[in-house]
Protein backbone atom coordinates (compact mmCIF):
# COMPACT_ATOMS: atom_id res chain seq x y z
CA UNK A 1 0.00 0.00 0.00
CA UNK A 2 3.42 2.20 0.47
CA UNK A 3 4.78 4.06 -2.39
CA UNK A 4 8.14 3.31 -2.89
CA UNK A 5 9.47 6.91 -1.83
CA UNK A 6 7.52 6.83 1.25
CA UNK A 7 9.61 3.74 2.36
CA UNK A 8 13.00 4.80 1.34
CA UNK A 9 15.96 7.21 2.38
CA UNK A 10 17.73 8.42 -0.49
CA UNK A 11 20.50 5.72 -0.21
CA UNK A 12 17.62 3.05 -0.61
CA UNK A 13 17.73 2.37 2.78
CA UNK A 14 14.39 1.88 4.74
CA UNK A 15 13.49 4.91 6.28
CA UNK A 16 13.75 3.56 10.26
CA UNK A 17 9.96 4.68 10.84
CA UNK A 18 9.58 1.41 8.68
CA UNK A 19 12.14 -0.76 10.53
CA UNK A 20 10.67 -0.29 13.67
CA UNK A 21 6.98 -1.55 12.72
CA UNK A 22 8.26 -5.12 12.12
CA UNK A 23 10.64 -7.61 12.44
CA UNK A 24 11.23 -10.78 10.49
CA UNK A 25 9.74 -13.35 12.85
CA UNK A 26 7.10 -11.28 14.44
CA UNK A 27 3.89 -12.66 14.51
CA UNK A 28 0.75 -10.25 13.56
CA UNK A 29 -2.30 -9.94 14.31
CA UNK A 30 -5.68 -7.70 13.02
CA UNK A 31 -8.68 -6.79 15.27
CA UNK A 32 -11.10 -5.01 13.20
CA UNK A 33 -12.28 -3.25 11.18
CA UNK A 34 -15.23 -5.14 11.75
CA UNK A 35 -14.77 -6.52 15.41
CA UNK A 36 -17.39 -6.42 18.47
CA UNK A 37 -14.65 -5.36 21.20
CA UNK A 38 -13.74 -2.38 19.12
CA UNK A 39 -17.60 -0.73 19.18
CA UNK A 40 -16.88 0.45 15.82
CA UNK A 41 -14.69 0.35 12.80
CA UNK A 42 -11.51 0.43 14.21
CA UNK A 43 -8.96 -1.47 13.24
CA UNK A 44 -5.74 -2.78 15.81
CA UNK A 45 -2.63 -4.22 13.84
CA UNK A 46 -1.13 -5.62 17.08
CA UNK A 47 2.31 -7.23 17.22
CA UNK A 48 2.73 -10.21 19.06
CA UNK A 49 5.81 -12.57 20.99
CA UNK A 50 4.19 -15.50 21.91
CA UNK A 51 0.57 -14.35 23.99
CA UNK A 52 2.90 -10.79 24.87
CA UNK A 53 1.87 -7.91 23.10
CA UNK A 54 4.59 -5.75 21.34
CA UNK A 55 3.06 -3.09 20.07
CA UNK A 56 -0.34 -1.55 19.08
CA UNK A 57 -0.89 0.14 15.76
CA UNK A 58 -4.09 1.62 15.45
CA UNK A 59 -5.35 2.06 12.24
CA UNK A 60 -8.17 4.92 11.99
CA UNK A 61 -10.15 6.29 9.52
CA UNK A 62 -12.91 3.76 8.56
CA UNK A 63 -15.25 6.20 9.29
CA UNK A 64 -13.65 9.56 8.79
CA UNK A 65 -15.99 11.94 7.38
CA UNK A 66 -13.51 15.18 7.22
CA UNK A 67 -16.24 16.94 9.34
CA UNK A 68 -13.36 19.68 10.02
CA UNK A 69 -13.25 20.41 6.29
CA UNK A 70 -17.20 20.22 6.10
CA UNK A 71 -17.34 22.83 8.96
CA UNK A 72 -15.72 25.13 6.44
CA UNK A 73 -18.63 25.64 4.09
CA UNK A 74 -21.41 25.34 7.24
CA UNK A 75 -22.91 28.54 9.17
CA UNK A 76 -22.83 29.03 12.23
CA UNK A 77 -25.80 27.78 12.74
CA UNK A 78 -25.51 24.49 10.62
CA UNK A 79 -22.54 23.40 12.12
CA UNK A 80 -23.62 21.99 15.82
CA UNK A 81 -25.89 19.41 13.96
CA UNK A 82 -22.47 17.67 12.52
CA UNK A 83 -21.18 17.47 15.83
CA UNK A 84 -23.96 14.80 16.98
CA UNK A 85 -22.56 12.43 14.41
CA UNK A 86 -18.85 12.62 16.02
CA UNK A 87 -19.78 11.00 19.62
CA UNK A 88 -22.83 9.85 19.38
CA UNK A 89 -23.13 8.67 22.70
CA UNK A 90 -22.65 12.77 23.62
CA UNK A 91 -24.50 14.80 21.37
CA UNK A 92 -25.97 16.79 23.55
CA UNK A 93 -22.19 17.44 25.02
CA UNK A 94 -21.19 17.97 21.73
CA UNK A 95 -23.99 20.87 20.77
CA UNK A 96 -23.02 22.35 24.16
CA UNK A 97 -19.63 23.04 23.09
CA UNK A 98 -20.49 24.82 19.93
CA UNK A 99 -23.44 26.29 21.43
CA UNK A 100 -21.26 27.92 24.29
CA UNK A 101 -18.49 28.41 21.50
CA UNK A 102 -20.86 31.06 19.72
CA UNK A 103 -22.34 32.68 22.53
CA UNK A 104 -18.94 33.30 24.04
CA UNK A 105 -17.78 35.04 20.76
CA UNK A 106 -21.17 37.12 20.25
CA UNK A 107 -21.35 37.44 23.92
CA UNK A 108 -24.77 36.63 23.86
CA UNK A 109 -26.00 36.29 27.40
CA UNK A 110 -28.39 33.30 27.77
CA UNK A 111 -31.88 32.69 30.19
CA UNK A 112 -31.35 30.44 32.97
CA UNK A 113 -34.01 28.45 32.08
CA UNK A 114 -31.77 27.45 28.91
CA UNK A 115 -28.74 26.87 31.37
CA UNK A 116 -30.48 24.57 33.45
CA UNK A 117 -32.01 22.43 30.80
CA UNK A 118 -28.71 22.31 29.27
CA UNK A 119 -27.03 21.17 32.05
CA UNK A 120 -29.81 18.71 32.80
CA UNK A 121 -29.80 17.33 29.54
CA UNK A 122 -25.97 16.97 29.94
CA UNK A 123 -25.98 14.59 32.63
CA UNK A 124 -29.01 12.62 31.39
CA UNK A 125 -26.70 12.17 28.15
CA UNK A 126 -23.84 11.31 30.60
CA UNK A 127 -26.02 8.57 32.64
CA UNK A 128 -26.71 7.08 29.18
CA UNK A 129 -23.34 7.34 27.86
CA UNK A 130 -21.92 5.31 30.87
CA UNK A 131 -25.00 3.03 30.97
CA UNK A 132 -24.00 1.77 27.56
CA UNK A 133 -20.24 1.65 28.38
CA UNK A 134 -20.93 -0.55 31.25
CA UNK A 135 -22.78 -3.13 29.65
CA UNK A 136 -20.75 -3.17 26.44
CA UNK A 137 -17.82 -3.68 28.53
CA UNK A 138 -18.86 -6.57 30.58
CA UNK A 139 -19.90 -7.73 27.20
CA UNK A 140 -16.55 -7.37 25.91
CA UNK A 141 -15.48 -9.85 28.90
CA UNK A 142 -17.70 -12.50 28.16
CA UNK A 143 -20.24 -11.48 30.85
CA UNK A 144 -23.95 -10.92 28.03
CA UNK A 145 -26.42 -10.26 31.19
CA UNK A 146 -25.02 -6.84 31.92
CA UNK A 147 -26.22 -5.21 28.29
CA UNK A 148 -30.01 -6.20 28.95
CA UNK A 149 -29.36 -4.27 32.49
CA UNK A 150 -28.23 -1.65 30.90
CA UNK A 151 -30.45 -0.77 28.07
CA UNK A 152 -33.48 -1.42 30.39
CA UNK A 153 -32.91 1.84 32.14
CA UNK A 154 -31.14 3.26 29.08
CA UNK A 155 -34.95 3.03 27.19
CA UNK A 156 -36.32 5.01 29.73
CA UNK A 157 -33.88 8.08 28.90
CA UNK A 158 -34.33 7.22 25.35
CA UNK A 159 -38.25 7.92 25.52
CA UNK A 160 -37.61 10.95 27.50
CA UNK A 161 -35.36 12.14 25.12
CA UNK A 162 -37.51 11.63 21.93
CA UNK A 163 -40.27 13.22 24.13
CA UNK A 164 -38.32 15.94 23.73
CA UNK A 165 -35.65 16.65 21.08
CA UNK A 166 -37.42 14.47 18.30
CA UNK A 167 -34.59 11.97 18.34
CA UNK A 168 -33.02 8.54 20.78
CA UNK A 169 -29.40 9.68 19.86
CA UNK A 170 -28.37 12.56 17.36
CA UNK A 171 -30.51 15.00 19.20
CA UNK A 172 -29.64 18.25 17.94
CA UNK A 173 -31.35 20.53 21.10
CA UNK A 174 -29.12 23.43 21.89
CA UNK A 175 -28.73 25.76 19.25
CA UNK A 176 -26.70 29.15 19.88
CA UNK A 177 -28.66 31.07 22.34
CA UNK A 178 -30.37 28.60 24.64
CA UNK A 179 -32.24 25.31 23.34
CA UNK A 180 -34.54 25.07 20.66
CA UNK A 181 -37.81 24.69 22.11
CA UNK A 182 -39.03 24.42 25.79
CA UNK A 183 -39.03 20.43 27.15
CA UNK A 184 -42.05 18.40 26.54
CA UNK A 185 -44.74 18.54 29.51
CA UNK A 186 -43.85 15.62 31.03
CA UNK A 187 -40.39 16.01 30.94
CA UNK A 188 -39.69 17.01 34.84
CA UNK A 189 -42.44 14.23 36.11
CA UNK A 190 -40.37 11.85 33.63
CA UNK A 191 -37.10 12.57 34.85
CA UNK A 192 -37.59 12.96 38.50
CA UNK A 193 -40.44 10.39 39.20
CA UNK A 194 -39.91 7.91 36.94
CA UNK A 195 -36.32 7.61 35.64
CA UNK A 196 -34.39 8.75 38.44
CA UNK A 197 -35.76 6.69 40.84
CA UNK A 198 -35.59 3.74 38.76
CA UNK A 199 -31.84 4.41 38.11
CA UNK A 200 -31.25 4.70 42.47
CA UNK A 201 -33.05 1.26 42.42
CA UNK A 202 -30.86 -0.18 40.37
CA UNK A 203 -27.81 0.78 40.54
CA UNK A 204 -27.20 -1.81 43.66
CA UNK A 205 -27.87 -4.64 40.94
CA UNK A 206 -25.29 -3.38 38.87
CA UNK A 207 -22.59 -3.42 42.07
CA UNK A 208 -23.78 -6.92 42.68
CA UNK A 209 -23.55 -8.51 38.76
CA UNK A 210 -20.02 -6.75 37.69
CA UNK A 211 -18.28 -4.53 40.15
CA UNK A 212 -18.25 -7.02 43.16
CA UNK A 213 -18.26 -10.30 40.36
CA UNK A 214 -14.22 -12.27 41.46
CA UNK A 215 -13.88 -13.13 37.81
CA UNK A 216 -14.32 -9.24 36.16
CA UNK A 217 -12.21 -8.31 38.86
CA UNK A 218 -9.45 -10.92 38.53
CA UNK A 219 -9.40 -9.43 34.65
CA UNK A 220 -9.41 -5.81 35.57
CA UNK A 221 -6.84 -5.30 38.75
CA UNK A 222 -3.29 -3.74 37.73
CA UNK A 223 -4.49 -4.59 33.77
CA UNK A 224 -3.80 -1.43 31.54
CA UNK A 225 -1.46 0.62 34.29
CA UNK A 226 -1.86 4.43 33.02
CA UNK A 227 0.68 6.32 35.18
CA UNK A 228 -0.13 9.75 36.62
CA UNK A 229 2.34 11.87 34.22
CA UNK A 230 1.89 9.49 31.50
CA UNK A 231 -2.10 10.26 31.55
CA UNK A 232 -0.95 14.11 31.17
CA UNK A 233 1.86 14.00 28.73
CA UNK A 234 -0.47 11.25 26.11
CA UNK A 235 -3.13 14.15 26.70
CA UNK A 236 -5.86 12.39 28.33
CA UNK A 237 -8.92 13.53 29.94
CA UNK A 238 -12.16 12.49 31.45
CA UNK A 239 -12.62 9.31 33.46
CA UNK A 240 -9.35 8.12 31.95
CA UNK A 241 -7.13 10.45 32.95
CA UNK A 242 -8.98 10.87 36.77
CA UNK A 243 -8.51 7.16 37.18
CA UNK A 244 -4.62 8.26 37.20
CA UNK A 245 -5.40 10.93 39.85
CA UNK A 246 -5.27 13.63 36.97
CA UNK A 247 -7.93 16.63 38.36
CA UNK A 248 -9.34 17.34 34.84
CA UNK A 249 -12.96 17.61 35.28
CA UNK A 250 -13.99 20.88 33.10
CA UNK A 251 -16.72 20.93 34.66
CA UNK A 252 -14.93 22.08 38.09
CA UNK A 253 -11.97 24.23 36.61
CA UNK A 254 -13.73 25.95 33.83
CA UNK A 255 -17.54 25.89 34.61
CA UNK A 256 -19.78 26.66 32.11
CA UNK A 257 -23.95 27.59 32.61
CA UNK A 258 -24.83 26.62 35.66
CA UNK A 259 -22.47 24.28 36.71
CA UNK A 260 -20.75 26.32 39.99
CA UNK A 261 -24.03 26.52 41.44
CA UNK A 262 -24.62 22.99 41.79
CA UNK A 263 -22.51 20.52 44.40
CA UNK A 264 -20.84 17.73 42.87
CA UNK A 265 -17.74 15.64 43.80
CA UNK A 266 -14.67 15.15 40.88
CA UNK A 267 -14.43 11.67 41.32
CA UNK A 268 -10.77 10.82 41.59
CA UNK A 269 -9.24 7.53 41.60
CA UNK A 270 -5.35 6.92 41.78
CA UNK A 271 -4.62 3.20 40.97
CA UNK A 272 -4.76 4.00 37.13
CA UNK A 273 -5.56 0.56 36.13
CA UNK A 274 -9.28 -1.48 34.28
CA UNK A 275 -10.79 -1.10 37.60
CA UNK A 276 -9.93 2.43 38.43
CA UNK A 277 -11.35 3.23 35.40
CA UNK A 278 -14.52 1.49 36.09
CA UNK A 279 -14.95 2.70 39.35
CA UNK A 280 -14.78 6.56 38.04
CA UNK A 281 -17.55 6.21 35.26
CA UNK A 282 -19.83 3.93 38.27
CA UNK A 283 -19.21 6.65 40.87
CA UNK A 284 -19.71 9.50 37.97
CA UNK A 285 -23.39 8.48 37.26
CA UNK A 286 -24.11 9.29 41.22
CA UNK A 287 -22.88 12.14 41.11
CA UNK A 288 -24.73 13.11 37.47
CA UNK A 289 -28.01 11.65 39.63
CA UNK A 290 -27.23 14.40 42.45
CA UNK A 291 -26.75 17.17 39.61
CA UNK A 292 -29.91 16.54 37.88
CA UNK A 293 -31.86 15.98 41.58
CA UNK A 294 -30.62 19.65 42.59
CA UNK A 295 -31.93 21.10 39.26
CA UNK A 296 -34.56 19.51 37.76
CA UNK A 297 -37.24 20.95 40.10
CA UNK A 298 -35.97 23.91 40.53
CA UNK A 299 -35.82 25.22 36.14
CA UNK A 300 -36.86 28.50 36.32
CA UNK A 301 -39.54 30.06 34.14
CA UNK A 302 -38.43 32.45 31.19
CA UNK A 303 -37.46 32.34 27.73
CA UNK A 304 -35.87 29.20 26.16
CA UNK A 305 -33.82 30.99 24.24
CA UNK A 306 -31.85 34.54 23.74
CA UNK A 307 -32.69 36.68 21.13
CA UNK A 308 -30.14 36.12 17.91
CA UNK A 309 -29.93 37.36 14.66
CA UNK A 310 -31.26 35.17 11.96
CA UNK A 311 -27.12 34.82 10.27
CA UNK A 312 -24.69 34.95 12.84
CA UNK A 313 -21.70 36.33 12.21
CA UNK A 314 -18.41 35.34 14.30
CA UNK A 315 -16.18 38.99 14.85
CA UNK A 316 -12.96 37.89 13.19
CA UNK A 317 -10.15 36.22 16.10
CA UNK A 318 -9.76 32.81 17.13
CA UNK A 319 -11.96 31.04 19.54
CA UNK A 320 -11.72 28.14 21.84
CA UNK A 321 -14.42 26.26 23.59
CA UNK A 322 -13.98 22.89 25.79
CA UNK A 323 -16.42 21.28 27.62
CA UNK A 324 -16.79 17.71 29.76
CA UNK A 325 -18.42 15.42 27.78
CA UNK A 326 -18.70 11.35 28.83
CA UNK A 327 -15.01 10.77 27.52
CA UNK A 328 -13.33 13.65 28.42
CA UNK A 329 -12.79 17.16 27.08
CA UNK A 330 -13.68 18.26 24.31
CA UNK A 331 -12.17 21.03 22.68
CA UNK A 332 -13.33 23.06 19.58
CA UNK A 333 -11.34 25.74 18.02
CA UNK A 334 -12.72 28.13 15.57
CA UNK A 335 -10.87 30.78 13.51
CA UNK A 336 -12.87 33.14 12.11
CA UNK A 337 -12.07 35.64 9.20
CA UNK A 338 -15.21 37.56 10.22
CA UNK A 339 -17.85 35.55 8.08
CA UNK A 340 -20.62 33.45 8.11
CA UNK A 341 -18.52 30.38 8.06
CA UNK A 342 -15.17 29.19 10.33
CA UNK A 343 -11.95 29.63 8.35
CA UNK A 344 -10.62 26.73 9.98
CA UNK A 345 -12.15 24.51 12.74
CA UNK A 346 -10.62 21.90 15.16
CA UNK A 347 -12.45 19.63 17.02
CA UNK A 348 -10.15 18.33 19.86
CA UNK A 349 -11.73 15.03 20.24
CA UNK A 350 -11.10 13.34 23.71
CA UNK A 351 -11.23 9.50 22.06
CA UNK A 352 -8.33 10.54 19.42
CA UNK A 353 -6.19 11.28 22.71
CA UNK A 354 -7.02 8.85 24.56
CA UNK A 355 -6.87 6.05 22.03
CA UNK A 356 -3.12 7.20 21.40
CA UNK A 357 -2.06 5.57 24.87
CA UNK A 358 -3.90 2.18 24.34
CA UNK A 359 -0.13 1.52 22.70
CA UNK A 360 1.78 2.28 25.70
CA UNK A 361 -0.84 0.90 28.27
CA UNK A 362 -0.59 -2.98 26.59
CA UNK A 363 2.92 -3.03 25.54
CA UNK A 364 4.38 -6.08 27.34
CA UNK A 365 0.95 -7.15 28.76
CA UNK A 366 -0.79 -10.39 27.61
CA UNK A 367 -3.52 -10.32 24.52
CA UNK A 368 -6.57 -11.28 26.40
CA UNK A 369 -5.62 -7.80 28.66
CA UNK A 370 -5.86 -5.96 25.57
CA UNK A 371 -9.73 -6.40 25.33
CA UNK A 372 -10.24 -5.25 28.90
CA UNK A 373 -8.16 -2.16 28.64
CA UNK A 374 -9.55 -0.71 25.66
CA UNK A 375 -13.32 -1.50 26.64
CA UNK A 376 -11.95 0.51 29.98
CA UNK A 377 -11.13 3.83 27.79
CA UNK A 378 -14.37 3.85 26.44
CA UNK A 379 -13.43 4.26 22.89
CA UNK A 380 -16.01 5.60 20.57
CA UNK A 381 -14.95 5.45 17.08
CA UNK A 382 -16.72 7.91 15.23
CA UNK A 383 -15.03 10.27 17.50
CA UNK A 384 -11.48 9.35 16.73
CA UNK A 385 -11.93 9.21 13.67
CA UNK A 386 -13.86 12.77 13.28
CA UNK B 1 0.89 33.17 36.64
CA UNK B 2 -1.22 36.30 34.64
CA UNK B 3 -0.13 37.54 31.10
CA UNK B 4 2.32 40.35 32.29
CA UNK B 5 4.33 37.22 34.34
CA UNK B 6 4.44 34.83 31.70
CA UNK B 7 5.72 37.31 29.23
CA UNK B 8 8.69 38.41 31.44
CA UNK B 9 9.15 34.31 31.73
CA UNK B 10 8.91 33.74 28.38
CA UNK B 11 11.40 36.48 27.16
CA UNK B 12 13.67 35.10 29.91
CA UNK B 13 13.98 32.05 27.98
CA UNK B 14 13.83 33.15 24.47
CA UNK B 15 14.64 36.86 23.92
CA UNK B 16 13.42 36.55 19.75
CA UNK B 17 9.48 35.74 21.06
CA UNK B 18 6.61 38.17 20.10
CA UNK B 19 3.44 38.27 22.01
CA UNK B 20 -0.05 39.02 20.70
CA UNK B 21 -3.10 39.65 22.88
CA UNK B 22 -6.70 39.90 22.44
CA UNK B 23 -8.00 36.14 22.09
CA UNK B 24 -8.53 34.34 25.67
CA UNK B 25 -5.32 33.68 26.31
CA UNK B 26 -1.56 34.69 25.47
CA UNK B 27 -0.35 34.11 21.76
CA UNK B 28 3.11 33.46 21.65
CA UNK B 29 4.86 33.89 18.10
CA UNK B 30 7.99 31.51 17.88
CA UNK B 31 10.61 30.74 15.03
CA UNK B 32 9.62 27.14 14.13
CA UNK B 33 13.67 26.75 14.28
CA UNK B 34 14.09 27.99 17.78
CA UNK B 35 10.37 25.79 18.55
CA UNK B 36 12.29 22.69 19.87
CA UNK B 37 14.60 23.92 22.21
CA UNK B 38 12.07 26.66 23.97
CA UNK B 39 9.23 23.63 23.78
CA UNK B 40 11.84 21.59 26.40
CA UNK B 41 12.16 24.58 28.41
CA UNK B 42 8.36 25.51 28.74
CA UNK B 43 8.21 22.05 30.25
CA UNK B 44 11.06 21.91 32.13
CA UNK B 45 10.91 25.34 33.66
CA UNK B 46 9.66 24.52 37.41
CA UNK B 47 7.60 27.93 37.78
CA UNK B 48 5.79 27.45 33.86
CA UNK B 49 5.71 24.13 33.56
CA UNK B 50 3.55 23.21 30.67
CA UNK B 51 2.85 19.81 31.05
CA UNK B 52 -0.39 19.59 29.03
CA UNK B 53 -0.23 20.13 25.12
CA UNK B 54 -4.17 19.72 24.54
CA UNK B 55 -4.43 21.12 21.38
CA UNK B 56 -1.92 20.80 18.17
CA UNK B 57 -3.19 21.71 14.89
CA UNK B 58 -2.73 23.83 11.58
CA UNK B 59 -3.99 26.31 10.06
CA UNK B 60 -3.84 27.10 5.91
CA UNK B 61 -3.67 31.00 6.05
CA UNK B 62 -3.13 30.04 1.74
CA UNK B 63 0.77 32.08 1.79
CA UNK B 64 1.85 30.22 4.60
CA UNK B 65 1.13 27.48 7.32
CA UNK B 66 0.94 28.43 11.13
CA UNK B 67 1.21 25.67 13.30
CA UNK B 68 -0.92 26.27 16.25
CA UNK B 69 -0.25 24.57 20.15
CA UNK B 70 -2.53 25.11 23.00
CA UNK B 71 -0.54 24.34 26.33
CA UNK B 72 -1.58 24.57 29.57
CA UNK B 73 -0.24 23.21 32.67
CA UNK B 74 -1.88 20.94 35.89
CA UNK B 75 -0.05 22.26 38.59
CA UNK B 76 -0.31 26.54 37.84
CA UNK B 77 -3.21 26.38 35.47
CA UNK B 78 -1.68 28.73 33.29
CA UNK B 79 -2.19 28.76 29.05
CA UNK B 80 -0.63 29.94 26.19
CA UNK B 81 -1.09 29.11 22.36
CA UNK B 82 2.41 29.06 21.17
CA UNK B 83 2.37 29.48 16.96
CA UNK B 84 4.97 28.61 14.32
CA UNK B 85 4.60 30.39 11.01
CA UNK B 86 5.83 28.00 8.22
CA UNK B 87 6.55 28.06 4.56
CA UNK B 88 3.79 26.73 2.35
CA UNK B 89 5.97 24.62 -0.48
CA UNK B 90 8.72 22.80 1.93
CA UNK B 91 6.48 22.95 6.17
CA UNK B 92 9.58 21.30 8.05
CA UNK B 93 9.07 21.83 11.97
CA UNK B 94 10.83 20.03 15.04
CA UNK B 95 8.67 16.95 16.27
CA UNK B 96 7.99 17.70 20.12
CA UNK B 97 6.34 14.09 20.81
CA UNK B 98 9.26 13.12 23.24
CA UNK B 99 7.77 16.19 25.35
CA UNK B 100 4.40 15.34 25.37
CA UNK B 101 3.62 12.06 24.12
CA UNK B 102 0.11 13.14 22.64
CA UNK B 103 1.56 14.79 19.90
CA UNK B 104 2.97 11.89 18.21
CA UNK B 105 -0.71 11.31 16.88
CA UNK B 106 -2.18 14.56 16.79
CA UNK B 107 1.45 15.34 14.52
CA UNK B 108 0.77 12.28 12.23
CA UNK B 109 -2.85 14.05 11.11
CA UNK B 110 -1.58 17.58 10.56
CA UNK B 111 1.04 15.85 8.52
CA UNK B 112 -1.29 14.13 6.26
CA UNK B 113 -4.04 16.61 6.34
CA UNK B 114 -1.70 19.99 5.64
CA UNK B 115 1.91 18.05 4.53
CA UNK B 116 3.88 19.43 7.24
CA UNK B 117 6.54 17.45 7.87
CA UNK B 118 8.02 16.99 11.54
CA UNK B 119 11.90 16.16 11.92
CA UNK B 120 12.71 13.32 13.95
CA UNK B 121 9.21 11.70 14.32
CA UNK B 122 9.34 8.02 15.83
CA UNK B 123 6.05 7.11 13.04
CA UNK B 124 5.87 9.82 10.34
CA UNK B 125 2.86 7.92 8.58
CA UNK B 126 -0.48 8.16 7.26
CA UNK B 127 -3.04 7.79 10.35
CA UNK B 128 -6.53 8.35 9.14
CA UNK B 129 -6.08 8.83 5.63
CA UNK B 130 -5.13 5.34 3.29
CA UNK B 131 -1.57 5.27 2.75
CA UNK B 132 -2.00 5.97 -1.19
CA UNK B 133 -3.62 9.07 -1.16
CA UNK B 134 -2.29 12.41 -3.11
CA UNK B 135 -3.14 15.75 -1.78
CA UNK B 136 -3.34 17.03 1.46
CA UNK B 137 -7.19 17.60 2.34
CA UNK B 138 -7.18 20.38 4.78
CA UNK B 139 -5.69 22.56 2.75
CA UNK B 140 -7.21 25.52 0.89
CA UNK B 141 -6.55 24.73 -2.94
CA UNK B 142 -7.44 20.85 -2.26
CA UNK B 143 -9.44 20.08 -4.89
CA UNK B 144 -11.23 16.30 -5.02
CA UNK B 145 -13.47 16.05 -8.39
CA UNK B 146 -15.00 12.69 -6.67
CA UNK B 147 -15.54 12.72 -3.45
CA UNK B 148 -15.64 16.52 -2.52
CA UNK B 149 -19.44 18.04 -2.32
CA UNK B 150 -19.43 21.81 -2.30
CA UNK B 151 -21.64 23.80 -0.93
Amino acid sequence: MYHINELLNSDNTLKPSFVAMKESDDYTINIGPQHPATHGVLHLVITLNGETIKKVDPDLGFIHRSIEKMCESLSYRQYIYVTSRMDYLSSHINNHACALLVEKALQVEVPERAQYIRVIMDELTRIASHLLWWGAMAMDMGAFTPYFYAFRERELLTEIMEDTCGARLTMNYMVPGGVMHDPHETFVHRVSKEFLPLLKSKLHEYEELVTGNIIFQNRVNGVGLLTYEDAISYGCSGPTARASGVHCDIRKLYPYDVYNKVQFEEVIETAGDSMARYMVRMNEIKQSISIIEQLINNIPEGDFQAKTKAVLKLPKGEFYQRVETARGELGVFVVSEGGTTPYRIKFRSPGFSNLSCLDHITKGSKIGDLVASMGTLDLVIPDIDR
Amino acid sequence: MDNEALKIQLTELLPSVTFEEGGEWLNVNVDPNDWKPFAVKLKASAELYFDYLFCLTCVDWKTHLTMVYHLSSTKHRHTIVVKCKLDRTTPVVETVCDIWRTAEFHEREVFEMFGVEFKNHPDLRKLILPADWVGFPLRKDYEDPINMIKL
